[in-house]
């Protein structure tokens, strides 16, 4: 790995392996992320993207290795853990709770409260109508359960709650699956602002295109190994391709052969 | 006030304007009226006005709507009303809980032990802190066995329906074992106050007070929610709404006041009250209004506590979070397995609270204490809109179901129905009311 980048990394995955039942799902992963930067997770279903994933954002528990954050070793046992390291996640099957409205999903577990410690739901619902002005203006339906709003809408529910909070580290596990056009066109633009203000995004995909246009590195897992880490200058579409289906790094074989 | 027709106000809202909604739509929009709460009390009118109307015809005498029928329906209402509040949590978390009857009857027989058998002993036999001590053991009681079927259900997996059903065996032989079967009779003297009977009531002046109270709390709610709205920008809702519901919520309040109030005592209570206070009794004899019961006063404080706990803390949101999404809840830092473990707690105390009024007002505690009472608690919270799928439910709902299932009951027992009949009544109108929800369900979606 040639990289020009300084300073302590956001996230640094060292050796994380964890199994289920005998499966090794993620085996020996390696992984870093600096602050302003995207990085693709690549790979096929059951590569183990997502568990690798699930594992920094507290959903699973690795059976070893270490995660340093921001320079500094993390214990991260719980989803609770996660956030408060400033790690939001927007999982693929979005984890919102259809039976409450947009305002009461955006703080769910984080609710806004009075002084006398009950909910502010006003407070609630005028913070929500404040983010959603910003993310998808032609949001309305604010006093809805969640259950009655389309995929699109779903989705900008879910990413208003991981980006209300000020995250420092975004995952986003197939943030566009659900999405038309125009919303992915939506969701890119605010994966380039975000990364502009600093955030460091984990992105899991499944479209190769969209990846080499958003990602500055694409890292591709496959049986639960890590095949490769390059920058996205370095490889083609191919490569990652060919990464993704054989399992082997063709530029790590090049260099070999130089 | 409600979740459904703020969700049509909204939609409304999207469609920009107002379309031609009806008269009744726009009642409704205007009001913001859940229609599922309208339509509990059309089942309420329909069931009292049956039954009385029965009687009159057939029996020649309309027992139902009388002030004393209706009284005694809000007292037998209260133990079944304060559990199902506590189940409505339960249900809205996936779970079910079938130990209430038996945690009611083993808390309900240690209560009996305790106050009859060994509190006298170190406090003397009417000494005024007896009820306290009493009823403070018993609730915690049911606390700590709701926590151990917490914890059971939470923390080792095992699933709500077994350790329940397990639980409904074990206390209800407990219940026996504590006491060897014997009934314990009568309870400690203010313990049964706690119960309703004729001492156990706030009388005329107390019942006003409370009203009146209540009144001002109703519309001090609807101003604080105004300006609420009004700070932030929402939509208001119509003034002539306003006025209808605030109008309608303090007519009913003011008219159960009148109701209670116009049920005087049995002239032989009468008789005992002027002698025991020197008072002499005219010869037409003395008007002394029950007012509200003591139980009702429980339960009423018990459901306003609840939706407040329900509707207004994180307790309450992330209860209803876990209904919907259990895993969405554990992925937003919510502590699923404590949450349910305090769930069952607070079912647990209830439970214990429900103890206090039914043996206080049976002035026994016995093994029958609370038979079966699990069945109806379940039934009062489904009939209430409690979705068994979890994620939904009302506290209010559940406290009108409670009242729906006892007038049924006491609508067949007035009429003479035998209880094999009363028992085929209240097994398919549960079955037909949760049909007629999810017809209702799918028509609002």
């Amino acid at each position: 790995m040639t990289d020009l980048r300084s300073g302590t990394p956001l996230v640094e995955m060292r050796n994380i392996s964890i199994a289920f039942g005998g499966i090794r799902a993620v085996d020996g992963v390696s992984l870093d992320l600096y602050a302003g930067e995207v990085v693709g997770l690549l790979g096929h279903n059951g590569a183990g993207k997502s568990t690798l994933i699930k594992c920094l954002s507290g959903a699973y528990q690795a059976d070893s290795g270490e995660f340093w954050i921001e320079g500094k070793k993390a214990q991260i046992a719980s989803p609770r853990d996660s956030r408060n390291l400033n790690i939001e996640t927007i999982y693929q099957t979005l984890a919102l709770a259809d039976n409450l409205d947009a305002a009461s999903n955006l703080f769910l577990g984080r609710e806004l409260t009075t002084r006398f410690g009950f909910l502010d739901d006003a407070r609630m619902e005028a913070e929500t109508r404040r983010i959603m002005a910003q993310l998808n203006p032609n949001f309305k339906k604010f006093k809805e359960p969640v259950s009655a709003l389309s995929g699109g809408q779903r989705q900008s529910v879910a990413i208003a709650r991981a980006v209300y909070f000020n995250a420092r580290i975004l995952i986003m596990d197939e943030p566009t699956a659900a999405l038309g056009v125009h919303e992915t066109e939506m969701v890119a633009d605010l994966i380039k602002e975000l990364k502009n203000q600093g955030l460091g995004i984990f992105l899991i995909s499944h479209d190769t295109r969209e990846m080499m246009d958003l990602c500055d590195r694409v890292a591709v897992m496959k049986n639960g190994q890590l095949i490769g880490n390059e920058r996205v200058e370095d490889v083609t579409e191919d490569d990652i391709l060919s990464m993704i289906i054989m399992g082997k790094n063709p530029k790590k074989q090049q260099n070999y052969q130089n | 006030m409600t979740d459904t027709t703020e969700a049509s106000d909204a939609s409304a809202e999207t469609k920009s304007g107002q379309q031609d909604l009806g008269l009744i739509g726009k009642f409704l929009k205007g009001t913001e009226i859940d229609t599922r709460l309208l339509g509990m009390f059309g089942a309420l009118a329909l069931i009292w006005f049956g039954f009385h109307i029965y009687g009159a015809v057939f029996n020649g005498f309309g027992a139902m709507l009388t002030p004393r029928n209706l009284w005694n329906l809000s007292v037998q209402t209260s133990s079944i009303g304060i559990m199902a509040t506590g189940m409505v949590l339960v249900i809205v978390t996936r779970h079910i809980d079938l130990s209430v009857g038996a945690l009611l009857g083993v808390t309900g027989m240690t209560m009996g032990i305790v106050q009859v058998e060994i509190l006298p002993q170190y406090l003397g036999l009417g000494h005024p802190l007896i009820w306290i001590v009493t009823a403070t053991i018993g609730i915690l009681m049911g606390m700590t066995i709701g926590a151990f079927h917490g914890w059971l259900i939470a923390y080792r997996g095992i699933p709500a329906f077994i350790v329940t059903l397990g639980g409904l065996l074990v206390w209800r032989g407990a219940a026996f074992l504590a006491n060897n079967g014997k009934t314990i009779s009568p309870v400690d003297s203010t313990f049964q106050l706690l119960g309703g009977g004729p001492y156990g009531t706030i009388g005329a002046t107390g019942s006003w007070v409370v009203g009146i109270i209540v009144c001002i709390a109703i519309v001090w709610m609807m101003v604080s929610s105004r300006r609420s709205r009004q700070r932030h920008g929402f939509a208001q809702r119509p003034i002539w709404g306003e006025l209808t519901v605030g109008g309608t919520s303090c007519a009913l309040v003011i008219g159960s006041v009148l109701l209670v109030n116009s049920y005087p005592w049995p002239r032989g209570i009468v008789n005992q009250y002027a002698a025991a206070n020197n008072i002499t009794v005219p010869p037409e004899g003395l008007f002394i209004s029950h007012g509200f019961a003591i139980p009702v006063l429980i339960l009423v404080v018990v459901g306003i506590l609840m939706t407040i706990l329900v509707k207004r803390t994180r307790f309450g949101r992330n209860v209803f979070a876990i209904g919907g999404n259990p895993e969405a809840a554990e992925l937003a830092g919510i502590n699923v397995k404590w949450m349910t473990m305090r769930i069952f707690m607070l079912m647990g105390s209830l439970a214990g609270l429900a103890a206090v009024v039914a043996s206080a007002r049976l002035n026994s505690a016995t093994n029958a204490l609370g038979l079966l009472d699990e069945l109806y608690v379940i039934a009062a919270a489904v009939i209430g809109g409690t979705s068994l799928a979890g994620g939904i439910g009302t506290i209010y709902g559940a406290i009108l179901g409670a009242l729906v299932m006892q007038s049924l009951q006491s609508g067949m027992v007035l009429i003479g129905f035998d209880t094999s009949v009363q028992q085929i009544v209240v097994g398919s109108v549960l079955v037909l009311a949760v049909y007629l929800d999810n017809l209702y369900r799918k028509n609002v979606k």
